[in-house]
C-alpha cells in the first residue's frame, strides 16, 4: 500500500482549467461534485439543528423567545432547509457522487457535464428558498408540505419557496437518471448484477424512484403556483377543485421520497457492517431483492399519510394493507444485518457504532410505522407528537444516523486524513443519549395527545416538553463533538493509508483521497 | 435488403411509416375530444387515459425508436408504466368511493 500511496497526485491537486473557487464550481469530476455537495449539505443541516433548537426552546417558554407566527414560520422553514435541501439529496448527492463510480470500478458517472449541471440546479433551487425566507412577504408558514388550499391564499412567499422546491427537484430527477445510466454502462469488467456493491444498488433503486416520484411533485408545485398567481383552482373547494386531490398528488411523490432518503441509508449500513464483522453480508440476493422491493412498493402507500383527510373508506382499507407489505422487505433487510453479525468477530470502530444504531433507531421507527399504518391508532395518532417522534426516529435515527456512520466509514478515503476514534465514540454516545431523550417523550406526548405544530399547549405537558427540549441540548452537544474532531481531523489528522478498514470494495483499493481518474487501469473484479 | 440493413443499424424508417403514425395520433386525438366532448359515461376519463397511453406508445416505439431497442429496455418502460397505472387506479380508489 505505501507504494500505492508514494506518487501520485489526488484529485484534490488536478484543478483542470480553472482556479480557486472555479475550479469546484466548474469542475465535472464526480469527487469534487460529491465534495461540494457534501459541504452544502451539511451546512443547511447545521441551519435546520438551529431551527430545530429554537423550537425546542420556544416550547419550554411559549411566547417568550418567539411569537406565534415567528413560531409557524420557524417550523415551516426547519422542514423545508432539512427534507428538501438536506435529506433527500442527501446520500446520494454526497456519498453516492463520491463513490458510486469508483465502487463500480468506472472514471465518473456516465454524464459528468450533466452531473456538475445538477450541482448547479442545486444550488439555483436552495438561492430560491432562502430569498423566500427574507423576501418581502416573509418566510413560508405552510409546514413543508405546503397543504393547499391554505398554501395557496396565504400571505407568505410560498411562490418562491416552491419554486425552488421545484428546481431542486430538476436536480433530483438527472441525478437519478445519471446514476440508473452509470450503474448500467460504466460497470468494469467483472463488476456484474451479482456481485454489485450494496451501496450501488440502493443508489439505483433510488435512481429510479428519483426518476419517476420526483415528477409528480414537480407537476403539483405548478398547479400550486398557478392557483397563487392566476388564482387557477385545482384545490381550491371554492372553485371547484379539490384539497385532498393535493394530498394524493403531493404524497404520491413525498411517500416515495421517504425511500429515496433511507434506501441509500440502507445501503451504507449494508457496506458497514459486513467490513466491521469481518464476515460477507449474510443473504447477498435477500438484501438487493428487498432493496428492490421496498423501492416499488414504495410508490404504493402514500394514502396512509392521508387517512384523517377524508378519502374514501375503501381508499384507506387498500393504502393501511400496502402499508404493511412494505414492512416486509424492510423486515428482512434488518434480519439479514442481524444475521451478518452473528458469531462473526466484530471489530467496534466508530462507523460501526453508528451502523448499529442505526439498525436499533430505525426499527423503533418502523415498528411505530406500524401503529400508525393501522386505520385506528392512526385516527388518535394523527397530527400529534407521536407522527413527529416516528418520523425523526426513522429520519434522524435511520438516515441521519447512516449519514454519520458513512461520514465516519468513508472520511478518510475522502480527505485522507484519519480521525480520532475516543471523541467519535463519545460522541456517538452524547448524540444517542440526546437522540433518544429528545424524541422518545414525543411518543408519549402524543400517545397523550399533544398536537404537532402547536405553539402553546396546556399545563400537563409541560414535563415531557421540558424532557425534550433537555434532550435537544444534549442532542446539540454530541453533534457538536462529531463535527469538532472531523474538522480537526481534516486539518491536523494523521494522514490515511488505502485501506483502514480491511474494506473490500473497490474504493478501498486505490489511495486516499483518490487520483483525479480514478484508476491507473480499469480494474478487474474477480469473486 | 440494403434498405433493410441500413434501418436495423441506423433506425431510419420510411417516411410513409411517419406519415402513417401522424395520421392516427390525430385520429386519436380527435376521439379524444370527441369523448370528453360527449361525456359518454364515468369512464370517460379512463377511456381518454387508455387513448392517451396508445398514443404515448406510438410515438415512443416509432418516433423514439424503441422498437429497435432489446426486450430488458422494453421490460424496464412497462414497469414504469404499470406504476404510473397502478398509482392512478390507487387514486380513484378514494375518488370514485368517496
Amino acid at each position: 500500500m505505501e507504494e500505492i500511496t508514494a506518487q501520485y497526485e489526488s484529485f484534490y491537486h488536478e484543478k483542470g482549467r480553472y482556479k480557486g473557487i472555479l475550479s469546484w464550481l466548474m469542475s465535472t469530476d464526480h469527487k469534487r461534485i460529491g465534495i461540494q455537495y457534501l459541504c452544502a449539505l451539511l451546512a443547511f443541516f447545521s441551519i435546520g439543528v438551529l431551527l430545530g433548537l429554537l423550537m425546542r426552546l420556544n416550547l419550554i417558554m411559549p411566547g417568550k423567545i418567539i411569537g406565534q407566527e415567528t413560531y409557524n414560520r420557524v417550523f415551516s422553514v426547519h422542514g423545508i432547509v432539512m427534507i428538501f435541501l438536506f435529506i433527500i439529496p442527501g446520500i446520494p448527492v454526497a456519498f453516492g457522487n463520491f463513490f458510486l463510480p469508483i465502487m463500480i470500478g468506472a472514471r465518473d458517472v456516465a454524464f459528468p457535464r450533466l452531473n456538475r449541471f445538477t450541482w448547479w440546479t442545486y444550488l439555483a433551487g436552495a438561492t430560491l428558498v432562502v430569498i423566500s425566507l427574507f423576501a418581502a412577504g416573509g418566510a413560508p408558514d405552510t409546514g413543508w408540505t405546503f397543504y393547499a388550499p391554505y398554501s395557496i391564499r396565504a400571505k407568505a412567499n410560498i411562490t418562491l419557496a416552491v419554486a425552488g422546491v421545484f428546481v431542486l427537484g430538476f436536480s433530483s430527477i438527472l441525478t437519478g437518471i445519471n446514476f440508473v445510466t452509470t450503474i448500467h454502462r460504466l460497470r468494469a469488467p467483472g463488476v456484474t448484477w451479482q456481485n454489485l456493491p450494496l451501496f450501488v444498488w440502493t443508489l439505483y433503486a433510488t435512481g429510479w424512484v428519483q426518476l419517476l416520484a420526483t415528477p409528480v411533485l414537480a407537476i403539483t408545485l405548478i398547479f400550486i403556483i398557478l392557483g397563487r398567481v392566476f388564482g387557477v383552482g385545482f384545490f381550491d373547494p371554492a372553485k371547484g377543485g379539490d384539497p385532498i386531490l393535493y394530498e394524493h398528488l403531493f404524497w404520491t411523490y413525498s411517500h416515495p421520497a421517504v425511500y429515496i432518503m433511507i434506501l441509500p441509508a440502507m445501503g451504507i449500513i449494508s457496506e458497514v457492517i459486513p467490513v466491521f464483522a469481518r464476515k460477507k453480508i449474510f443473504g447477498y440476493r435477500a438484501v438487493v431483492y428487498s432493496a428492490l422491493g421496498i423501492a416499488s412498493v414504495g410508490y404504493f402507500v402514500w394514502g396512509h399519510h392521508m387517512f384523517t383527510s377524508g378519502m374514501s373508506d375503501t381508499a384507506r382499507i387498500i393504502f393501511s394493507f400496502i402499508t404493511f407489505l412494505v414492512a416486509v422487505p424492510t423486515g428482512v433487510k434488518i434480519f439479514n444485518w442481524v444475521g451478518t453479525l452473528y458469531k462473526a468477530s466484530i471489530v467496534g470502530n466508530a462507523p460501526m457504532y453508528f451502523a448499529l444504531t442505526f439498525i436499533f433507531l430505525f426499527s423503533i421507527g418502523g415498528l411505530t410505522g406500524l401503529i400508525i399504518g393501522s386505520l385506528e391508532p392512526n385516527l388518535h395518532l394523527h397530527g400529534t407528537y407521536f407522527i413527529v417522534a416516528h418520523f425523526h426516529y426513522v429520519m434522524f435515527g435511520g438516515v441521519g444516523f447512516a449519514i454519520l456512520a458513512g461520514l465516519h466509514y468513508w472520511f478518510p478515503k475522502m480527505s485522507g486524513r484519519m480521525y480520532e476514534e475516543r471523541p467519535a465514540k463519545i460522541g456517538w454516545f452524547i448524540l444517542f443519549v440526546g437522540f433518544n431523550v429528545l424524541y422518545f417523550s414525543m411518543f408519549i406526548l402524543g400517545y397523550e395527545g399533544m398536537p404537532r405544530r402547536y405553539f402553546d399547549y396546556p399545563p400537563r405537558y409541560f414535563t415531557l416538553h421540558l424532557v425534550s427540549t433537555i434532550g435537544s441540548w444534549i442532542l446539540a452537544m454530541g453533534l457538536a463533538i462529531i463535527a469538532g474532531n472531523l474538522l480537526s481531523a481534516l486539518f491536523r489528522g494523521p494522514k490515511a493509508p488505502a485501506d483502514p478498514w480491511g474494506g473490500r470494495t473497490l474504493e478501498w483499493t486505490i489511495p486516499s483521497p483518490p487520483p483525479a481518474e480514478n484508476f491507473a487501469e480499469t480494474p478487474v473484479v474477480r469473486d | 435488403m440494403v434498405r433493410d440493413a441500413v434501418e436495423r443499424e441506423d433506425h431510419i424508417g420510411s417516411y410513409g411509416t411517419y406519415i402513417l403514425i401522424w395520421a392516427a395520433l390525430m385520429v386519436l386525438l380527435a376521439v379524444t375530444i370527441i369523448v370528453a366532448k360527449v361525456e359518454v359515461s364515468k369512464y370517460s376519463v379512463l377511456l381518454n387515459l387508455f387513448i392517451a397511453t396508445v398514443k404515448a406508445g406510438l410515438v415512443l416505439f416509432f418516433f423514439m425508436h424503441l422498437k429497435y431497442e432489446r426486450g430488458f429496455l422494453k421490460g424496464l418502460l412497462l414497469m414504469v408504466l404499470l406504476i404510473l397505472a397502478s398509482v392512478i387506479g390507487l387514486t380513484f380508489s378514494d375518488v370514485w368511493y368517496r
